[in-house]
């Protein structure tokens, strides 16, 4: 679409953009911090760009009161870097509306090189947005854990092919890289610090998390299927070579929200999901359980949903101290019972997983996910075993590993 | 409506005096060509230097209209010569390439009546596109505004309280966050249960807008009108207007599984014991969407009494509280049987 005239256009380096009548090359659009209206300087800029274009985000900190929007296909958002000082800060504290810092609705979008600060809802969301790379971010609530945070950090659903490449989260109130109702995701080399959930992926297809350092949260990695949604039925999920450790964080996510009954210390949680592969992983001072494999023990009416973990497979991980502090309902009386702490690795007894690690496990006996837990039964399990053929890796389409190469 | 200001002009134009059909329609070319002109006056939607329409186009109303901060709306349709819209089998509107649909807003206490922003939904080859505009301090023009702007506004709600906010002007993508189906740009506010021409239906020129009367053998009520419908249908139409646009299968809020459609059914997807999927604080600490039997404990009703970003729904195009609409969606919520759908 042509641009007759633009309003105080100059402000912007709009060069390209006065000859941009037929398809024009790539081009560099670049906006500065210092702007009068940066805000709607930013968000025009974003609108006016094409296919192939680069939206430059120029150093400081920019005063945003809006949520920012992205549709245009293909198109780069490049920051200076994400630290304070000397990155481009992109600070939401002062935020009025929209449900996110920025909001990404279109395909092949990259990300790289800034920070978002304090967004009143979301972080970065992508919806719907195929072959986004998400790559060196900053995500960040400044003031840590607060049940007043946002939900997500980093949050694209409903999107196939997703890279989520070396970023920083710290403070979201559900998860701070959280991916849902997605296909073929590779969530790796990031730190999520002092979030409720450090990493979540939640009703999706193909994902291998790995590389990823998960510490201080309230559970470290998630792996979640959720009834009543479009896509459900979570299956196909790698999660290695990570370090998973003290994840200690009281919860701070608002009641009724899922993630607001993770206990404290909990290292990996599978939830209702099939074909979970937790293996390579450094696990250490999650005062649950490094491991934690359960069903969805809520009520719901959904007849498709299936509330099992089925085929969850655990292999050759590092354990570390665990189970010193169980934080669920009953979890102290059960530790005391077994001479101050559980088992590194806990089963609520429903569905089914293999666990060739070298630890003991401990089962809660209750293959009925309709049981309350009041009713749990303890002991320990052995669920040594072998496990069904490992899961091919995720390969994600070259044009995206190109982006960070 | 200024008609003074009307016959004026008619006159200008006309000696006779006739009914203004003579005055020309808008201007095609702009409507059809590629270009965001940087002035609504580009499209010969009003007459010039007023926010006073030309005769040509067709106004409507809904029967239930979406909540914009208590502002007036005024709406126009325009379907270029030669070409009718149609109602689908779904009860929505099928407007030819060239159609235009027109969406003003103000209030009475601002701008002296006079609109504070005009919305284009352009229907071109291309597909639908959307534009913004505000209109000039001197109000005889306006300018588009394609990355959105906060206004000031002032004006009093119909309990009398007085209220300033910094108006939210969408941007062109946050019109298409809920103008959304699937991706692509459509018209949300036309549809044939809800869309009401009245007098505008004896025009002798109606039936160059539409092959037939839209109609429909069950039409939304009216949501502030308890002789339109019951109080679950006037709930349910509210609901419609105000949230559907996003929350459907095909809509920006598509991944909550939350869906509330005339036509879906009541029950976990229409929020009915529904858990929060990604509310994170919208939830307000509560369990379920809908909890029947118990509005205080149903957070549906919490995010549309607040107007705190991320908290707040409609996520857009709300700074204020609809104390009404919250009213009636409470009263709903009170009445339903405790132990559900």
């Amino acid at each position: 679409m042509r641009v007759t005239y633009l309003p105080r256009a100059a402000l912007l380096s709009f060069a390209a953009l006065a000859v941009a009548a037929a398809p024009a090359a790539a081009k560099t659009i670049s906006v500065s911090a210092g702007t009068p209206d940066a805000n709607e300087k930013l968000q025009e800029a974003l609108i006016l760009a094409e296919p192939g274009d680069v939206v430059e985000l120029g150093a400081g900190t920019w005063t945003l009161t809006d949520g920012l929007s992205l549709d245009v296909d293909n198109v780069t958002v490049r920051g200076a870097g994400t630290k304070d000082g000397e990155g481009s800060i992109l600070d939401f504290a002062g935020q009025q509306g929209a449900g996110e810092g920025l909001l990404v609705t279109s395909d092949d979008v990259y990300l790289t090189n800034f920070a978002v600060l304090n967004t009143k809802g979301d972080g970065i969301k992508s919806k719907g947005a195929d072959r986004i790379v998400y790559h060196q971010l900053r995500v960040e609530w400044t003031a840590g854990p607060k049940e007043t945070n946002g939900a997500y950090g980093i949050y694209p659903v409903e999107s196939s092919d997703v890279l989520i490449d070396s970023v920083y989260v710290r403070g979201a109130s559900d998860a701070g890289i959280y991916v849902g109702q997605s296909k073929n995701i590779v969530v790796r080399d990031s730190i999520a610090m002092e979030n409720v959930a450090g990493i979540e992926i939640e009703n999706c297809y193909d994902a291998d998390v790995h590389d990823n350092v998960a510490t201080k949260n309230t559970g470290g990695i998630l792996v979640f299927d959720l009834p009543s949604l479009p896509q459900q039925g979570g299956h196909n999920v790698r999660v290695f070579d990570n370090m998973v450790n003290d994840n200690s964080t009281p919860n701070f996510a608002p009641k009724g929200n899922i993630v607001a009954s993770v206990p404290t210390g909990t290292g990996v949680l599978v939830m209702a999901n099939s074909r979970v592969e937790v293996f390579d992983n450094m696990l250490a001072d999650n005062g649950t359980a490094n491991v934690m494999i359960v069903g969805y023990r809520y009520p719901y009416k959904d007849e498709k949903y299936q509330p099992l973990p089925k085929d969850i497979a655990v292999w050759d991980n590092q354990h570390g101290k665990a189970g010193f502090a169980p934080a669920f309902p009953g979890g102290a009386e059960i530790a005391a019972a077994m001479g101050g702490s559980i088992p590194p690795v806990l089963w609520d007894g429903a569905g089914s997983a293999i666990v060739n690690d070298d630890v003991a496990v401990l089962s809660l006996n209750l293959p009925d996910v309709g049981t309350p837990q009041s009713e749990a039964k303890p002991s320990p399990a052995d669920l040594k075993g072998e496990a069904p053929a490992a899961l091919p890796g995720i390969t994600l389409p070259e044009s995206m590993e190109a982006r960070v190469q | 409506m200024k008609r003074v200001a009307a016959a004026f002009a008619a006159a200008l134009l006309c000696a006779s005096g006739a009914v203004a059909v003579s005055e020309p329609g808008p201007n095609q070319a702009v409507i059809d060509g590629a270009d965001m002109p940087a002035k609504l006056s580009a499209f010969g939607i009003f007459r010039t230097g007023t926010s006073e329409p030309v005769d040509a186009l067709l106004p409507y109303t809904l029967h239930t209209p979406l909540f914009s901060d208590y502002a007036e709306k005024h709406r126009l349709i325009w379907v270029p010569p030669g070409q009718q819209a149609r109602v689908a089998a779904d009860g929505h509107i099928d407007f030819p390439v060239g159609s235009l649909i027109v969406k003003s807003f103000g209030w009475p206490e601002q701008n002296g009546g006079r609109p504070v922003e005009t919305r284009l939904l352009l229907h071109r080859a291309s597909g639908w596109t959307a534009l913004p505009y505000i209109w000039d301090a001197d109000g005889k023009d306006a300018t588009l505004a394609i990355a959105g702007r906060r206004v000031p506004v002032s004006f009093k709600s119909p309990d009398g309280a007085a209220h300033s906010i910094r108006y939210a002007v969408p941007n062109k993508n946050q019109c298409k966050e809920c103008h959304s189906k699937a991706g692509t740009i459509v018209p949300i506010g036309p549809k044939a249960a809800n869309i009401d021409f009245g007098t505008a239906l004896s025009r002798p020129d109606f039936a160059r807008f539409f092959a037939k009367v839209p109609t429909t053998r069950a039409p939304m009520p009216r949501w502030d009108d308890p002789a339109s419908g019951s109080l679950e249908q006037r709930a349910r139409a509210y609901l419609d207007v105000n949230c559907a646009h996003c929350h459907n299968p095909q809509g920006s809020a598509s991944n909550s599984g939350l869906f509330l459609r005339w036509t879906d059914p009541v029950g976990v997807n229409y929020g009915i014991g529904k858990r929060p999927t990604a509310a994170g604080r919208g939830s307000g600490g509560m369990e379920f969407a809908i909890k029947p039997g118990d509005p205080d404990h149903s957070f549906l009703i919490y995010r549309l009494e607040s107007l705190e970003a991320g908290i707040a729904m409609p996520e857009l195009g709300r700074s204020t509280v609809h104390k009404e609409g919250a009213a009636l969606l409470r009263q709903w919520i009170a009445e339903m049987p405790k132990d559900g759908h």
